[in-house]
């Protein structure tokens, strides 16, 4: 491994070479072989169209939904090759939080929340359904708020507690990594701050994997961080390190604003 | 100097007002103008219909010539009803429907899922040609297919399957504009779920677009049940009630088109189009109710 990028002991997540194209040989993600650790916040930056969100939805396999994307290299979760899990495994112990909050418009807030388990059709019972939507709920801190109203549809609630709502829905299952895509970009700043200290709070029980556009976000919350350009992982590191001192010229450039 | 610039100003915008008085006039003028036939129509059947309307226009069937015209001369209101329209719209709308949803919703969902193809675009071309061919074509084209091929004589099913033929189209083109209007991101977030691709589809996007989906149905059906021609040569009429769909079947436009042929029965016209009309202006409005009220 390159010099730049840090190794990690026991690592939740490992990539080996990990590369992927929308047109053939054309890559967005290039050779990123990165190891992420357990019960941190790793976040992901650089200037737009890097290739973060590419990298990270590689991670659930999402890409293999679009037939004309071609993933090459390895991804393990847990030790384990993503390739060969159930997709349904796989994306229930990686959880994904989208860039716009996006709750089912149809359900209400209490069916949004275990909606993984009712639109698999696992069947469990209403006590156990009871007690994952209040945990998950408070797991988002927006118990309090919705717990009277847990039958009003959730695309009723605020865009922060909308976006609450679908971090919990990710919860319910109860993953092993969230995975989020600029998960602060569509709301308001009060809204984000909330979800910046629930992510914080969550570390001790999740691995946190998120991209973010904004530098202090990533300064703030981040024990890790990975700085990508051009489909290239330029760097890895502490975030501390990273952000006081940065080992490559690019790095560097980005943070101090030169570009992105 | 300044006075004469000002003067100019000033008269440009006199122009300006006069000519935006001018242009709000004739929108005004027009929009009357457009409106006014539906106006002078429902005026129309209000006043010459609304008279024959009663619980035994719906229960009863037509009358013969003969007890129409003693009634007409004496100056009675005509005895009997629709009832005959009435419950053959209905069977034949209803089979058209179990005919034409189906299968328009997966093909819709067909085109929504693969849009570049080849295979799909020729289907979207098609059901635009399909939208197109006039419907007496399409009762042509059900009279050998199904009268002559399958209940050898007139019969509801032929009458049923030329509407599904007409009611197709619009389903297919609803389903997928409704599809398409529904984020990406709300699939997205079903899949990160792992619920596998069907699923998506029936329990989330069908879901979402439900009053899309439902909007394009009601659309469909009101276009269908005044249709006549297709009917002609296919359903034929009845003078009685009949839910064997491999029996000739009466519809309410074609009542409509038999009042207008036979003379003692031209009042029985007026009433028939307004509950037709009525029918139908009530699902144009629903549909757009809940076109509204969709995402
Ligand atoms: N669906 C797609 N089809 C083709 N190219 C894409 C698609 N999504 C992203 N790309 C391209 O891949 C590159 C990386 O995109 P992305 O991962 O979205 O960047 P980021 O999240 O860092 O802004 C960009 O050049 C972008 O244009
Ligand atoms: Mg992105």
């Amino acid at each position: 491994m390159k010099e730049n990028i840090e190794k990690i002991k026991d690592p939740i997540i490992s990539t080996r070479n990990l590369s992927i194209a929308y047109d053939k040989g054309n890559y967005a993600v290039k050779q990123v072989s990165v190891d992420i650790k357990k019960n941190s916040v790793t976040a992901i930056m650089g200037p737009s169209g890097c290739g973060k969100s590419t990298f990270l939805r590689a991670i659930n396999r999402m890409h293999e939904l679009y037939e004309n994307i071609e993933t090459e290299g390895e991804v393990f979760l847990n030790g384990k090759d993503i390739s060969k899990m159930q997709v349904i495994k796989l994306r229930r112990m990686a959880g994904m939080v989208f860039q716009r909050p996006n709750p089912f418009p149809t359900m209400s807030i209490y069916d949004n929340v275990i909606a993984g388990y009712k639109l698999n059709g696992i069947h469990i019972k209403k006590k156990e359904k009871d007690e994952i939507v209040e945990r998950s709920l408070l797991d988002v801190s927006l118990w309090d708020e919705v717990k009277d109203s847990l039958f009003k549809k959730g695309t009723f609630l605020s865009g922060g507690q909308q976006q609450r709502l679908c971090i919990a829905r990710a919860l319910a299952f109860n993953p092993k990594v969230i995975l989020l895509d600029e998960p602060t970009s569509a709301i308001d700043p009060v809204a984000t701050s909330k979800i910046e200290d629930l992510l914080v709070k969550l570390k001790k029980n999740y691995t946190i994997l998120m991209v973010t556009h904004n530098m202090s976000q990533a300064a703030r919350i981040s024990d890790y961080s990975l700085f990508m350009y051009l489909g290239e992982l330029v760097e890895y590191g502490k975030t501390k390190n990273m952000f006081t001192n940065p080992k490559d010229r690019r790095t560097e450039e980005y943070l101090t604003g030169k570009f992105g | 100097m300044v006075s004469i610039k000002r003067t100019t100003i000033r008269d440009h915008a006199h122009r300006r007002i006069l000519k935006d008085k001018l242009i709000f006039g004739m929108v005004i003028f027009l929009s009357m103008v457009t409106i006014s036939p539906i106006i002078l129509i429902i005026a129309k059947l209000v006043i010459n219909g609304f008279r024959q309307i009663s619980l035994n226009f719906i229960i009863q069937n037509t009358p013969g010539t003969f007890e129409a015209m003693t009634a007409v001369a004496n100056g009675e209101l005509i005895p009997g009803g629709i009832a005959n329209g009435i419950t053959g719209t209905l069977l034949m709308v209803a089979l058209a429907s179990v005919i034409a949803i189906p299968i328009g919703v997966v093909t819709g969902i067909f085109l929504y899922e693969n849009p570049g193809k080849f295979i799909a675009n020729l289907t979207r071309n098609v059901a635009d040609i399909l939208q197109g061919i006039p419907s007496i074509v399409l009762g042509l084209i059900a009279y050998i297919w199904v009268v002559k091929g399958i209940t050898n004589g007139f019969s509801a099913l032929a009458g049923s399957v030329s509407l599904a033929i007409m009611m197709l189209p619009m389903i297919i083109k609803s389903t997928e504009e409704t599809l398409k209007m529904i984020p990406q991101t709300i699939k997205e977030a079903a899949l990160a779920l792992g619920v596998p691709y069907y699923k998506v589809i029936l329990k989330v996007l069908i879901p979402t677009g439900f009053s899309g989906l439902l909007t394009g149905i009601l659309l469909g059906i009101s276009r269908i049940m005044g249709e006549t021609a297709p009917l002609m040569l296919t359903a034929l009429g009845s003078t009685v009630v009949n839910f064997d769909i491999s029996k000739p079947t009466s519809a309410i436009p074609l009542l409509i088109w038999e009042f207008y042929n036979d003379p003692n029965m031209v009042s029985l016209i007026w009433s028939s189009s307004l509950l037709l009309m009525g029918v139908v202006l009530l699902l144009n409005l629903l549909s757009r109710q809940l076109a509204n009220s969709s995402i």
